[in-house]
């Protein structure tokens, strides 16, 4: 499943392409986005269906309302801006306007995250998993590279019901081989272990992988799964590494509060409580700085969370 | 255009007197289950009767679906109005009038607030105000990508309107062109703390929709024949004019029960044993 193509490709650039794929083959898919179209890449859509286009402009509660009224009209609505304002701003609506009804709008928020980088707190979500996972009827995926991202379109576009994905600003080196990965809503093993789980999404995956390696180094052997629907959770993959390396670490570009280390927790304590470790952002808000030093800031490299990873497994 | 049509004499008395019974079907379901809105409900009831009595196009033969493709379709964003779409449907066929009596009840399909994904006839939730506009938009957006000439009738309240989603939905509307919408404020000036101009004023309500870029009509919401011309000009000049238009309609909160009228605490409350009887005597009076 894995590739070692060296490929740094962008998530955004990979929804837009597929946007305009999924336009082609299916006319009733229609695209909202709310004057972020370059920044998200919904543009690519816009020029090759304008007339299914809808600039909503600077107005997210809006935007989610019409997205739901094409969506209860029988189109495929997908809506795109930056995460924090598509989770928070329009909160209320995703609630009562989508998830209430179970209509058809996909929400695609693009820059979540530190990694939104210079821009600073205001437009990094952190929250936004926390958010989306508490909505009955919403389910919530974010991918880890382009080639997860195009599966991850391809199967909310086919697949009725309310959806957020969560795409991340900078490119990412490619993790899986186009060829051979299939998007089936699972956590999947990518590194087999026995001493330690580490589950993951999106940006923090390729580090986790990292992490892998140097804890092989050091005599580990650690289990990396990355768990890119963090709603529904694949309850029995997290839960038969966990019964067998007896530790789980979380990391995760959010805060430690809601995401995938709260959805794990939830599940271990209910059915094998042992011992875990969230690593996130530590309710604090984000703050300006290049993205990658933003990464090492807030613990979310290989070289910060193999720390954690070694007292977890004391733990045990 | 269309010539514009008034009401018969018999028409109105057949109006007057259902809106009338449909006001004491309303204040038995809120009093059955002593919670409701009556005061928001009975100042917009005229509005959804001779709406769906005589103009919005509907599918009329039970066997065939009130999701028939062709229909008008009529979104009420003050959900709390509830009753008074529940029975005007219930009074239209869309469902038994048995189920009014469910109205806010555990297990019950007319949910305190509408839900849309149960009730035969109505088209989106609401509750969160200042939403329906915007998923009218939408619903207007996709009528005019599949060409289909159906309009979208939207009621708001006027309180609502303080609810900043409502200005960005108006934007939309009128940048889209979306002459297929047709909106209708229910201006009743009243809201739960008290007068809405004293609360946050929303004069000049005309200007600022004419600002937005909208036509405006203003009428008497409870004058059955001023309705009814009011929405077959709307129809008439959406059909010649690429903008939406809304009608202001001047409405009385609680109208019809005396000791409700222009109450604002009769926004949420329901009636005593006592206070009940009272107003389905004066009801009953007036059909």
């Amino acid at each position: 499943m894995l590739t070692d193509n060296k490929i740094v490709s962008s998530l955004r650039q990979a929804y837009g392409e597929t946007l305009v794929q999924l336009g082609a083959e299916n006319k009733n898919i229609v695209v909202l986005d709310a004057d972020l179209a370059c920044s998200t890449q919904t543009i690519q859509f816009k020029k090759a269906f304008p007339e299914r286009f809808f600039n909503m402009g600077v107005a997210e509660q809006d935007a989610i309302g019409t997205a739901a009224g094409l969506a209860y009209s029988g189109k495929t609505a997908f809506f795109s801006t930056f995460a924090v304002f598509a989770s928070g701003r329009a909160w209320d609506q995703v609630r009562c306007s989508v998830a209430y009804p179970k209509f058809d709008v996909k929400i695609v928020a693009t820059h979540g995250g530190v990694t939104v980088g210079e821009d600073g707190a205001t437009h990094q979500a952190l929250e936004d998993i926390s958010l989306m996972r508490s909505l009955p009827n919403m389910k919530v995926i974010i991918p880890a590279d382009s080639v997860e991202t195009k599966a991850v379109i391809r199967y909310i576009a086919e697949n009725k019901g309310p959806y957020y994905v969560r795409l991340t600003r900078p490119a990412m080196p490619e993790i899986f081989d186009a060829k051979k990965y299939k998007f089936d809503m699972k956590a999947k093993v990518l590194v087999e272990g026995k001493d330690i789980t580490i589950a993951t999404y999106g940006e923090t995956v390729v580090e986790a992988l990292k992490c892998a390696e140097m804890l092989k180094e050091k005599g580990i052997s650690a289990e990396i799964i990355n768990v890119p629907v963090i709603k529904p959770l694949d309850e029995e993959t997290i839960l038969k590494s966990a019964r067998k390396t007896g530790a789980v670490l979380t990391v995760e570009n959010h805060s430690i509060i809601g995401g995938l280390g709260s959805a794990v927790c939830e599940l271990l304590a209910e059915n094998q409580p042992l011992p875990v470790k969230r690593v996130g952002v530590r309710d604090v808000f984000g703050q300006s700085g290049e993205y990658t030093e933003l990464m090492k800031k807030y613990g979310l490299v290989a070289e910060k969370f193999i720390e954690d990873a070694m007292q977890l497994i004391e733990k045990k | 255009m269309s010539e514009i049509k008034q009401l018969n004499d018999t028409e109105l008395k057949e109006l007057t007197g259902l809106s009338y019974k449909l006001r004491e079907k309303c204040l038995t379901m809120i009093h059955n289950v002593q919670s409701g809105h009556p005061g928001g409900t009975f100042s917009a009831l005229d509005l959804i009767l001779v709406l769906y009595k005589k103009i919005i196009s509907q599918c009329n033969e039970w066997t065939c679906s009130p999701q028939w493709d062709k229909r008008d379709r009529f979104v009420l964003s003050k959900g709390h109005a509830s009753a008074g779409l529940y029975a005007v449907l219930a009074e239209c066929g869309y469902f038994c009038d048995d189920e009014l009596m469910s109205f806010r009840k555990l297990g019950a399909r007319l949910q305190g607030h509408p839900s849309c994904n149960c009730v035969p006839g109505v088209e989106i939730p609401a509750g969160s105000l200042g939403q329906g506009l915007s998923m009218a938009n939408g619903i207007a957006l996709s009528l005019k990508l599949d060409k289909n000439p159906a309009k979208v009738f939207v009621m708001m309240g006027d309180g609502e309107l303080q609810e900043g989603q409502v200005w960005e939905a108006a934007m939309s509307c009128a940048h889209y062109k979306l002459n297929n919408v047709i909106a209708v404020i229910d201006r009743n000036r009243l809201q739960i703390d008290g007068c809405t101009e004293d609360i946050k004023a929303l004069e000049p309500l005309a200007d600022k929709w004419r600002a937005f870029g909208w036509d405006v009509l203003s009428v008497n919401g409870h004058d059955f024949q001023q309705i009814y011309q009011a929405y077959q000009v709307a129809v008439n000049i959406t059909n010649e004019k690429n903008k939406p238009i809304i009608i202001i309609a001047d409405t009385i909160k609680g109208k019809g029960v005396s000791f409700m009228e222009n109450n604002a605490g009769w926004h949420g409350k329901a009636t005593k044993e006592e206070e009940f009887t009272k107003a389905v005597e004066e009801l009953r009076g007036k059909c």
